[in-house]
């Protein structure tokens, strides 16, 4: 086929037949790996978004590359998405509050109150 | 704007459930109550099955643009006019094949594989953004995309951030935190030919002479002939329609070209200052469908690449695939 691209790499590709057909297996971009990064030492690391890769190694090698080039960045992290467990968010209502709860909290708790009555009580 | 009218609708391997193929009239209410609030739609979350669909058609087809537009910006990289400008260049197109994964990801989540995704681009029933059928000829073409284009898709994408499902959102809130350094070079290199030499300056002219239509196009056909859905808008998978985003555009940008001398192919383009929107000639449409369908002058030379590319590439990705596991220890 004829190519007078403009392109100086296309010129040199010898670009096959338009209509061939090209087809990608499925899994042959591997394994997806959540991102987190962390900004700066002795933040929480935060999830980023995620990368596809082989295995973990090259899965931070790609992080580094997609989450890391612009912004502060000292770590990063990567799990493979799979492996993550997460509640069904169908099921969100179990976290619902309707509890009294303040024998958790430090405001349950009136301690002057006590040592006021004590000393009045002197 | 991504035009093209093939959405997803094969299985591939992730059924969707029952109750998904036949919306539950309750859920979608509940579901409409929930947009409507401004919340989030998250992957996990039940959605209709035409809001899963044309999600899926939306962002992989934004995700195809961005892969192929780094494709007429790429091949300038070698000829880019100096080490900054070189540079600059490089950042942008790697920024874009970013935006591109980042994208890619976001539609995964909706339960279409990025293999399936890729196989319909090369096989040419998922489109990509019209623009990126015109050949960059010169140097001056780079600055027009670097300019015109990424502020086009600017105005797009900061409309869609505000859009309803979640995955979505939170990649363009940093592919436009990256864009905003895109338009910004553009604009600059831009600004540096229309204000240079006289031969820098026609050159310039001429291109944008070249690519106004296209960017006319960006936006897709006008309100009055699209299928304009009312629901698209509901579910906040279409935050503005097409004549309202190219408005946006046209007063945000044509000042800013006009004010450094140049000239703009459209005699009839001018702010209404009565009803200010502005007011052109309409594009050749007739052409927009011709491109789309296939009949640009740069259709082929895309698909081929990229067609090259993942055969080329095939013996990496397959040599690294088997990975030998190791245990792993805790990470903190």
């Amino acid at each position: 086929m004829s190519n007078d691209s403009l392109d100086p790499r296309v010129n040199r590709l010898k670009l096959g037949d338009a209509n061939a057909v090209i087809k990608v297996e499925e899994g042959e971009n591997w394994n997806v790996y959540e991102v987190f990064h962390q900004e700066k030492r002795g933040a929480h690391h935060e999830h980023v978004g995620c990368v596809h890769a082989p295995d973990p190694q090259l899965a931070l090698v790609f992080a580094k590359e997609q989450f890391a080039r612009r912004k502060k960045c000292v770590n990063l992290w990567v799990v493979r998405s799979a492996d993550i467990l997460a509640f069904d968010v169908e099921d969100e209502d179990m976290f619902a509050n309707n509890l009294e709860k303040n024998y958790r909290d430090a405001s349950g708790f009136k301690v002057m109150e006590k040592i006021n009555k004590f000393k009045q009580s002197k | 704007m991504y035009g093209g009218g093939y959405i997803f609708d094969e299985p591939n391997g992730k059924q969707l459930r029952e109750e998904q193929l036949h919306d539950d009239p309750e859920k979608l209410v509940a579901f409409e109550e929930r947009i409507a609030r401004g919340e989030k739609i998250e992957p996990g979350d039940w959605m209709p099955a035409e809001y899963r669909r044309q999600l899926i058609r939306l962002i992989e087809q934004h995700a195809h643009s961005e892969i192929i537009g780094a494709l007429p910006e790429g091949t300038w990289i070698t000829r880019a006019p100096g080490f900054k400008r070189k540079l600059a260049l490089i950042a942008k197109v790697q920024d874009e094949i970013g935006h591109g994964q980042l994208l890619y990801n976001a539609a995964e989540t909706l339960g279409k594989s990025r293999e399936a995704m890729i196989n319909d681009l090369l096989s040419g029933k998922s489109k990509y953004s019209n623009v990126f059928n015109y050949p960059a000829k010169t140097w001056a073409d780079v600055t027009v995309i670097g300019f015109l284009i990424d502020a086009a898709a600017i105005v797009n994408q900061v409309a869609n951030a505000k859009g309803s499902y979640g995955p979505y959102c939170r990649a363009l809130e940093r592919i436009c935190y990256e864009e905003s350094f895109h338009l910004k070079q553009g604009h600059d290199a831009f600004i540096e030919l229309a204000t240079g030499t006289p031969e820098q300056k026609a050159m310039l002219q001429d291109a944008l002479n070249r690519w106004w239509q296209p960017i006319m196009h960006f936006f897709g056909p006008p309100d009055k002939t699209s299928q304009h859905s009312e629901k698209l808008m509901q579910w906040k998978v279409k935050m503005a329609s097409n004549d309202e985003m190219r408005n946006q555009f046209l007063d945000s940008y044509v000042p800013k070209i006009w004010e450094l001398g140049l000239t703009l192919p459209d005699p009839a383009l001018r702010k209404n200052p009565d009803t200010g929107r502005w007011e052109y000639t309409d594009p050749d449409w007739n052409e927009f469908f011709r491109v789309i369908n296939g009949g640009g002058p740069c259709n082929a030379e895309r698909l081929q690449v990229r067609k090259w590319a993942e055969e080329e590439g095939r013996w990496v990705r397959k040599a690294l695939m088997n990975p030998t596991e190791r245990r792993s220890l805790p990470v903190a």
